[in-house]
């Protein structure tokens, strides 16, 4: 009880509700000795989030043509641009799990009709209040007819929007989701005021002040944030830095006090500084060589194998992620993520079985394999490093090297096997029926007829109605052994999130992994030390 | 009709000449460049029908040489259209007029070439003059090894290198040359202090060898001789007698490469983080934002064409027997 009264206190004091004297006149009511007592206080106080200074982000994206509509947000710019400036109905907080963002709570009783309470009071830039008709017109602009929001796919399951009362929204979807609450916590659908969907007012922690596409966004504080916990910045300013040399030395010289996407290469140089920090996270971001099994010799279940145990999977993170990151085991789901199924077996480089599996196939000759930077960086270096490993197994890969320009609308989707990148999703669900149900267009590997893929997307309809916990996992854990073991997913890494921070700025030591910089939400997590 | 309005006349009628070719080229190469607008912009998440829709909004559907004279005609008109950003993303039209996306960019390329001229034309004439004045001394001979030595380098180069000294082992200057139009004029100055000196040290090898050339050319003719023979000092001969006659050459190598501050400072721009014009070009051609693309290639052309005008013009006025045909 007492224990549970100074801990009470103590977090009053670091959320800086009560001042030092209050804390330690209650503590020491308690019994406790002076020294202990201000022991605590300190301790307290150290974690503190402290208000003020202009934190300076130097960001590797942005482009001319970005804009303040979240519904075309494409780039990291864009999206913790999109995060200073408005809130979402739910989102995913340091510690990974999903919670209410503007909106206080949410229910379902049949996974179908869900119910949103929106805080109360919530006041968006302008001075207007958050009611639920700003959340419907929000939808209707991401999910209605005319939309061309990048969410509205995701959307295509809901069946209506309604409000009840000011203060709820609901949503009934064509087909039960126990997965919905996280839908909506995507970054394109972002809350904004009845009738102005694009001018970048929102709830948001930070307002506008300037902003130039592809150069920089400066932002004021929004001294009525709702979150009275968040937003310690009295200003924002973000400078687009695609040089990755330039954002490094940037980041050394102190003209910025973060910078992402540093060179692997490099980082090691880079933490040396003492004025910096490192920081890394493991997301759901990997790389992948989807193999379409509409093109052949794809279309062969033992080609795709003898490929799949072909590829030096610990090789290809050692010398491409350089040791950051994590290996895959052909299924999108990484381990750091709910509903990993841990109990698969980790698929190694086997020259024996791949020889094996090959010569099964009956296939002879080169196959190609084409791959561009703009996959990844090192997209190329890692098909080469495949076709050497390849080699030792007897099958010959042939690299091409496609050009960057136009990779993703002529080689990716399109070619037989090519490199690709996925950011990841926050739930199995949603990666499933991104880029590997029958219905998808991004359906990069074509498995769509085979036994298992029928099998698949029946098991991942059943799986998204499901309230059930543990039976939810058996069917997300089968779903991904049949995309391990039939799939034409070639996944053998998972990129870890790595990016360099002055040691004037500071974090409670969570870092969300769900995007890049502590879930694109730095601006409003952090604060200087 | 007097020379020098002849010649401008007809400078001004090939320009608009050459404008029109260049349009037509620049227009043609982006048409064969791979993707359009609305994949590039959608990426990985192009589909067939949100494509479909962004080049019915943006008129991509129409056929190139009609979106061609459109343009043509808006240009005509003074209008350089609207870019493909920010269009055909939201349900209302918030796309940005392409004058207005150019403007402040091409105010901050100017700014940063004219302050870079303004030091290193003068450094340049009179290194290059100096030299002549002194040369085969062992002056003359360090000027040329240095210059040459700064132009051999490639620019990002001599940009990482002076950061390394003047901003990351000394922190004196700033790396970030980051302006906007809020930026007072002195920090400004300090911002583009890097970028000045790395262009400074990139277009001076050029511009003072030339006019080291020129001059010692002139010393071999017979009327430098006279008045050598007349008792002129050294310093006079140059200045006085010799220089009038090499501006002709010395304009033309100042002009090229005052274009070339203007239209070809990207990887500058680049490097230190300098809202410029060449950055947003590159940009534009890598979204396929036509019109921006037409926009800027139409400035640069612009530049080039006045720039090398008024190098004739100074060729002609500085020369009497052209200035005065009979």
């Amino acid at each position: 009880m007492k224990d549970k009264f100074i801990e009470k206190q103590a977090q009053k004091l670091t959320d800086g509700v009560i001042d030092r004297r209050k804390f330690m006149m209650s503590v020491l009511a308690t019994g406790l000795t002076l020294p202990a007592a201000l022991g605590l206080a300190n301790k307290a106080e150290a974690a503190a989030p402290k208000r003020g200074g202009t934190f300076r982000y130097g960001c590797g994206h942005g482009s001319t043509t970005d804009t303040l509509d979240s519904g075309t947000s494409e780039n990291h710019f864009t999206l913790v641009n999109t995060y200073n400036i408005s809130n979402h109905l739910t989102h995913i907080d340091s510690d990974g799990q999903l919670k209410g963002d503007l909106a206080e709570s949410y229910e379902s009783s049949d996974a179908q009709t869900w119910r949103f309470n929106l805080h109360k009071g919530v006041e968006f830039h302008n001075g207007k209040t958050l009611t639920a008709d700003d959340v419907l017109a929000s939808y209707e602009h991401h999910g209605g007819e005319a939309s061309k929001s990048a969410a509205k796919g995701l959307l295509s399951a809901v069946k209506s929007v309604k409000g009840d009362g000011p203060n709820t929204v609901v949503f009934e979807l064509e087909t039960p989701n126990a997965d919905f609450p996280y839908i909506v916590s995507d970054y394109h659908i972002s809350i904004r005021p009845e009738g102005d969907m694009t001018s970048g007012v929102g709830t948001g922690p930070y307002a506008i002040d300037d902003w130039e596409p592809g150069v920089h966004s400066k932002l004021n504080r929004n001294p009525n944030y709702f979150k009275s916990d968040r937003a310690h910045f009295d200003r924002v300013e973000m400078t687009s830095i695609m040089d990755t040399t330039a954002r490094q030395n940037a980041i050394m010289n102190g003209d910025v006090d973060c910078a992402d996407k540093v060179d692997l290469k490099t980082v090691a140089l880079l933490a040396r500084s003492p004025n910096l920090e490192i920081d890394e996270t493991t997301g759901t971001g990997h790389y992948t060589f989807p193999m379409r099994l509409d093109v052949a010799p794809f279309d062969n279940y033992d080609l795709r194998m003898a490929l799949k145990l072909a590829v030096d999977r610990q090789e290809l993170v050692d010398k491409i992620l350089l040791g950051r990151g994590a290996v895959g085991n052909d299924h999108p789901i990484s381990a750091t993520q709910a509903y990993h199924a841990s109990g698969l077996e980790q698929r190694e480089y086997d020259p024996d079985q791949a020889a094996f599996h090959y010569k099964k196939s009956g296939h002879s000759g080169s196959i190609q394999l084409s791959a561009a930077d703009a996959a990844f960086a090192g997209a190329v270096d890692a098909a080469q490093l495949m076709a050497a490993s390849a080699a030792k197994a007897g099958i010959n890969i042939e690299v091409i090297r496609e050009p960057n320009d136009g990779y993703w609308s002529n080689v990716w989707n399109k070619k037989g096997w090519s490199a690709c990148y996925w950011g990841g999703r926050p739930t199995p669900d949603w990666m499933f029926s991104a880029a590997y149900t029958e219905d998808t267009e991004w359906n990069d590997t074509a498995w769509k007829t085979t036994d298992a893929a029928v099998k698949f997307n029946k098991l991942v309809v059943e799986g998204r109605a499901e309230l059930n916990e543990v039976r939810r996992g058996e069917i997300y854990a089968e779903c991904q052994a049949l995309i391990r073991d039939d799939g034409g997913c070639l996944l053998p890494m998972f990129y870890n999130n790595v990016w360099a921070r002055s040691k004037k700025v500071t974090h409670s030591g969570e870092l969300a992994a769900n995007w890049n910089t502590d879930g694109a939400k730095l601006c409003e997590r952090w604060w200087f030390a | 009709m007097h020379p020098v309005l002849s010649t401008v006349l007809q400078r001004l009628g090939l320009g608009l000449a050459t404008l029109l070719a260049v349009s037509v080229i620049i227009f043609i190469s982006i048409e064969l460049l791979p993707g359009d607008f609305g994949q590039i912009v959608l990426g990985q998440a192009a589909t067939k029908e949100t494509v479909a829709a962004f080049r019915l909004e943006l008129g991509l559907d129409k056929p190139p040489y009609i979106r061609y004279f459109d343009w043509v005609a808006g240009v005509v008109r003074g209008d350089l259209g609207q870019s493909f950003s920010g269009r055909a993303a939201s349900g209302q039209d918030r796309s940005r007029e392409v004058a207005e996306l150019i403007g402040p960019r091409l105010k901050n390329t100017l700014f940063l070439a004219g302050i870079t001229a303004l030091i290193s034309v003068p450094l340049a004439l009179i290194l290059g003059i100096s030299t002549a004045l002194y040369r085969n001394s062992i002056y003359d001979r360090s000027i040329n090894a240095t210059t040459l030595t700064t132009i051999s380098f490639p620019e990002f180069f001599v940009a990482y290198i002076l950061i390394l000294f003047l901003s990351s082992l000394n922190q004196w200057l700033p790396s970030l040359a980051n302006v906007d139009a809020a930026t007072p004029l002195d920090e400004r100055l300090l911002r583009i202090a890097l970028p000045v000196l790395t262009l400074t040290l990139v277009i001076i090898a050029h511009m003072m060898r030339m006019t080291r050339a020129a001059i010692i050319n002139l010393l071999a003719s017979p009327y430098i001789q006279m008045a050598q023979l007349s008792g002129a000092s050294r310093t006079e001969v140059i200045i006085k007698h010799a220089l009038p006659n090499a501006w002709a050459p010395i304009a033309t190598v100042i002009a090229f490469n005052l274009a070339y501050l203007v239209v070809g400072v990207v990887v500058v721009e680049v490097v230190f983080v300098y809202p410029g014009i060449g950055q947003l070009m590159v940009d534009a051609v890598t979204t396929r934002d036509i019109p921006v693309v037409q926009g800027c290639a139409l400035i640069f052309a612009v530049t080039y064409i006045l720039l090398n005008l008024s190098a004739d013009i100074i060729g002609i006025i500085t020369n009497p027997r052209l200035l005065h045909p009979k």
